[in-house]
């Protein structure tokens, strides 16, 4: 269990003030300038040694990808924070936005420098409105006490800031989509390459990075990266907030050890599944666009970026939907169906047409409405939606389909057969 | 299923001119700060919000083009965004905007008994304005606060930790123009662990 002088986030919760003088006192903006002093060779170099991974889903290591940003482009630079948080179960970047604001306003101005920009970005999604007011207060102190803007901490360095609001969108959070959609327009993703590092925002070399992943860069610096290495194991290193959601009795977002095991972070933080342990059906470990785990594999598996790819699902955003025997498991991905339905931002024909489709075929899974034949035709849809489109929301579509025909297949054939033989 | 922010029809009537307020022609001028002088483009969707906001929660054709004249874009690429972003509404609605959250994580702690609810005590349908223009209720996707599920969200705030018992109450507090509680239902702080209070 993690150790409470580990922890990141020691304002999780609220308990204490969110605004400037509770940052102070928390030790945030303490030593920035000497942070900021280290180089931009050696704050990106510290970030390597800790190998810290996003914290967004896709789990890409954090030092390269700023060391992809040019060096001397003779354009603008920007750091683009994605806090379009909308994931279905994931409600963690929520809580550092309005409870720790300043934790990630420090972070943007050392990643911000380390990738030579002088401006920042803050998308937030457009629902989180009180957040979004925390965080505009936050940034406004900051300002008043130079801590960002000209000569930012004294470092020399001049650094922006600027929240924009999105209006609900779940592919803004997809990072070109994001560009877009900052840039004034519907946000439907780019084809990559040119990648953002190169030709992002405006055109200008960007760097879109995860609320979580630029809040703990700070507290790296100052306790070294090989701290942080040393929590967890390798490859899947230090801390992450876990949202614990659904048939629990405590659901919460709680920080831990990546690593911990699925059941001990359920027992031990979120009080448990509701009826006992042997009353789980499934968990969907990272988030909604992963496939979900039956009970089996919940009962061992580890929660980390490899352990879960090992079992064919994923740690994406670290998001755990805990559903019991209570549950309607066809249902429960037909409602995530419905979600990618709605969410499809329509430039690709396989994720327009193909979700609409599979939200369809579930809906009738539900109630068996369908033929043997039906399944194996639905997941020949998934796919040819997986890996045939722009971004990765058609991957993401396609994916809890699968797992719950990799795990449940028998209980759908059960009510296909059961409906056929009530028509007959 | 029917939401003022997802139809693609820009509402006929033909409503009076939009021009923007006095205090909000200030804020423009506070928001194209954020954006390079050649890029206010990017200025849109805090603009169609400020004008959603002015315009009683829902965007007319009028308000849209003045916030294509504003950012000096064509009233078509305006449209498209406004189209694209469901928190644009396309046309009005009551004076309590009631989203309910029908994602699977709400779904598991029983949002469905809570469209119910909504249904019955704001007496409309989903999708639907109630005749005294007070409530308008529709199902939406993920919210973000999946830890204090079931939630929903009202206008500008949430509202979390709803139960069928709670949920009613806020609704006829609501209706009866009572004071009503933001945030968490049950006194609960954030999402830390509920017993740990």
């Amino acid at each position: 269990m993690l150790k409470q002088e580990d922890k990141i986030f020691k304002n999780l919760y609220g308990f204490d003030d969110w605004k400037l003088k509770g940052a102070l006192k928390r030790g945030i903006w303490s030593n920035t300038k000497d942070l900021i002093k280290l180089g931009s060779d050696k704050i990106v170099d510290e970030i390597k040694k800790s190998q810290l991974r996003g914290r967004g889903g896709a789990g890409f290591p954090a030092g390269l990808k700023w060391s992809f940003m040019p060096k001397d482009s003779g354009k603008q630079h920007y750091l683009v924070v994605n806090a379009d948080e909308s994931e279905p179960g994931t409600c963690k970047d929520r809580e550092i936005l309005r409870n720790d604001p300043h934790l990630l306003l420090e972070g943007c101005l050392v990643a911000g420098f380390a990738m030579h920009a002088h401006t920042c970005y803050i998308y937030i999604r457009g629902e989180y409105y009180s957040e979004s007011s925390n965080l505009q207060k936050a940034i406004d102190e900051a300002y008043e006490n130079k801590l960002i803007g000209k000569n930012a901490c004294g470092s020399g360095w001049d650094f922006d800031i600027f929240l924009h609001r999105g209006a609900g969108a779940y592919i803004c959070g997809e990072e070109t989509a994001l560009l877009e959609s900052l840039e004034g327009k519907k946000g439907q993703p780019r084809l990559k390459p040119p990648f953002p590092a190169g030709a992002g925002l405006y055109g200008c070399p960007t760097t879109v990075t995860n609320v979580e992943t630029i809040a703990v860069s700070p507290t790296i610096l100052r306790r070294g990266g090989d701290w942080f290495a040393g929590l967890g194991s390798a490859n899947n290193t230090g801390t992450k907030i876990f949202s614990i959601s659904g048939h629990v009795n405590n659901p919460c977002n709680v920080e831990e050890e990546m690593g911990i095991s699925l059941k001990e972070l359920i027992e031990k933080h979120a009080g448990g599944v509701i009826g006992g342990w042997d009353n789980l059906l499934a968990i969907i470990p990272g988030g909604a666009s992963v496939p979900l785990l039956p009970k089996s594999i919940c009962d061992t598996v580890k929660m980390d970026f490899d352990s879960l790819k090992e079992v064919k699902s994923g740690l994406g955003t670290a998001a755990v939907i805990v559903m019991n025997k209570s549950t309607d498991i066809v249902e429960a991905i037909a409602r995530l169906s419905h979600f990618y339905k709605h969410e499809s931002c329509g430039q690709c024909t396989p994720c327009r047409e193909g979700t609409g489709w599979m939200y369809r075929m579930m809906e009738k899974m539900i109630h068996g409405d369908a033929l043997n034949q039906d399944i194996d035709k639905l997941l020949d849809v998934t796919k040819q939606i997986e890996g045939h489109t722009i971004c990765a929301l058609g991957d993401a579509a396609a994916w809890p389909i699968q797992g719950l025909f990799r795990h449940f297949r028998p209980e759908i054939e059960k009510r296909i057969e059961e409906r056929n033989r009530r028509v007959a | 299923m029917h939401h003022p922010g997802t139809n693609n029809k820009v509402y006929k009537k033909i409503n009076d001119n939009f021009e923007w307020s006095k205090d909000n022609f200030e804020k423009i001028s506070n928001i194209l700060k954020k954006y390079p002088s050649n890029k206010i483009q990017s200025a849109v969707i805090p603009l169609l919000d400020l004008a959603q906001r002015q315009n009683k929660g829902w965007l007319s054709k009028n308000s849209m083009e003045k916030v294509a004249e504003t950012l000096s874009m064509s009233y078509i690429r305006v449209l498209e965004v406004a189209t694209f972003y469901s928190m644009f509404n396309l046309e009005p609605i009551g004076k309590n905007f009631v989203q309910i959250c029908r994602t699977t994580p709400c779904w598991l702690r029983g949002s469905d008994k809570l469209s119910k609810i909504a249904q019955e005590v704001c007496n409309t349908q989903i999708g639907e304005t109630s005749d005294d223009k007070k409530f308008t209720v529709v199902e939406v996707e993920c919210l973000g606060a999946c830890c204090n599920a079931p939630m929903i969200q009202i206008n500008d705030e949430y509202y979390e930790d709803l139960d069928e018992e709670n949920f009613r109450k806020l609704l006829n507090d609501l209706k009866n123009n009572r004071p009503i509680k933001i945030g968490s239902q049950i006194g609960r702080k954030s999402s830390q662990p509920e017993r740990e209070f």
